[in-house]
């Protein structure tokens, strides 16, 4: 199978996106929180490329092309973002104070389990930014002499996670204002958890697209802070 | 022509945010600078929001499948992964649920303090 995805341009799309459709159909069928289409998706793609014998590399010539919207489409954030303004400005008290909070809750929480774990400095600052988009979380890793392949792997576990647990997580915990919710998806799962938030309403969205950026940006000066603590 | 001129705008400004990201020396991605960028120039009247919305919002609804790629990818990191997959999947899960609730909890506890100001006025 894997001549054919060589010379396929768009099996590792079709196969993507069928598999993300089955992922919304189990999803629509059990309602449960471990269908989530994303994960699915993933899964399914994949046992096929594995059963298949099909390189990732192959299989990507075609998927990347999904990718390649990313960029733009964290760009088309702002949109709700300012349709969301006044709300925003409203609300600026609450929402600086839960995305700072959220910020060293993330830093100080990897920073006590490191030690916990008995993590060496490498493994440490691999970890600080794994509540962030990727391509911020990729250049901190880098610049604190962290393995940036495993920050990638690890911001987009923590992305799933959030996506999946988020609805949960905030329920046990009484998180019910839209605009907290929002910043808790996007504070804690980045691009992959404001997927998520869209889907909950316009509000949970906004404020999510607002905390990947600002909570980026802070982890960027705070992490070299917290790097120096092991 | 709609959609033809929405996604050159929404193209441009990600290119800007490129060039700036070329540019400056920090590690912050083309995808930020072009989302302040698109939203000072929303809030200045300089694009106005029929000019992106269809276009934008398409791309916001179908954004959770262009992780599908990188979430298939976990499978070549793999490797390296595998020597630290019990810390990973704790600090993983113990975090997720931390920054959740401390970002969430906080900003609710303002929000209602300040409703509960607003009903005492």
């Amino acid at each position: 199978m894997n001549s054919f995805f060589e010379e396929s341009m768009f099996a590792g799309v079709v196969l993507s996106l069928f598999a993300y459709g089955i992922g919304v159909l189990l999803k629509k069928k059990f309602k449960l929180g471990i269908f989530n289409p994303l994960l699915i998706s993933i899964i399914i793609s994949i046992l096929v490329i594995g059963f298949g014998e099909i390189d990732y590399d192959t299989y990507n010539e075609g998927a990347k092309y999904l990718s390649w919207f990313l960029t733009p489409a964290t760009v088309c954030l702002a949109i709700p973002l300012y349709e969301q303004w006044e709300l925003l400005k409203q609300n600026h008290k609450a929402v600086i104070a839960g995305l700072i909070g959220g910020t060293v809750t993330s830093l100080t929480t990897v920073f006590v389990l490191a030690l916990i774990c008995g993590l060496n400095h490498e493994e440490y600052v691999t970890l600080l930014p794994k509540s962030i988009t990727t391509a911020i979380g990729m250049g901190v890793s880098e610049e604190l002499g962290g393995y940036v392949t495993i920050t990638v792997a690890v911001i987009i576990i923590t992305g799933v996670m959030g996506n999946m647990f988020g609805e949960v997580i905030c329920k046990v915990f009484k998180i019910t204002e839209p605009i907290s919710k929002g910043l808790a998806f996007g504070a804690s799962s980045h691009a992959i958890g404001t997927a998520k938030a869209m889907e909950l309403g316009e509000i949970e969205g906004a404020m999510s697209s607002l905390a990947i950026a600002v909570s980026g940006l802070l982890t960027v000066v705070l992490a070299s802070v917290y790097a120096h603590l092991l | 022509m709609k959609y033809l001129k929405q996604i050159i705008l929404i193209l441009l400004i990600t290119l800007i945010g490129e060039l700036l990201k070329y540019i400056i020396p920090l590690a912050i991605p083309a995808s930020i600078y072009g989302m302040v960028i698109l939203f000072v120039c929303l809030m200045t009247g300089a694009i106005r929001l029929e000019d992106v919305r269809e276009t934008g919002k398409f791309m916001i609804e179908i954004m959770p499948v262009m992780f599908i790629p990188a979430g298939v990818g976990l499978i070549t990191s793999w490797g390296v992964l595998k020597s630290m997959l019990v810390p990973v999947f704790l600090i993983t899960t113990i975090t997720l649920v931390t920054v959740m609730v401390a970002a969430g909890r906080i900003s609710q506890t303002v929000i209602r303090k300040g409703k509960d100001e607003k009903d005492h006025e």
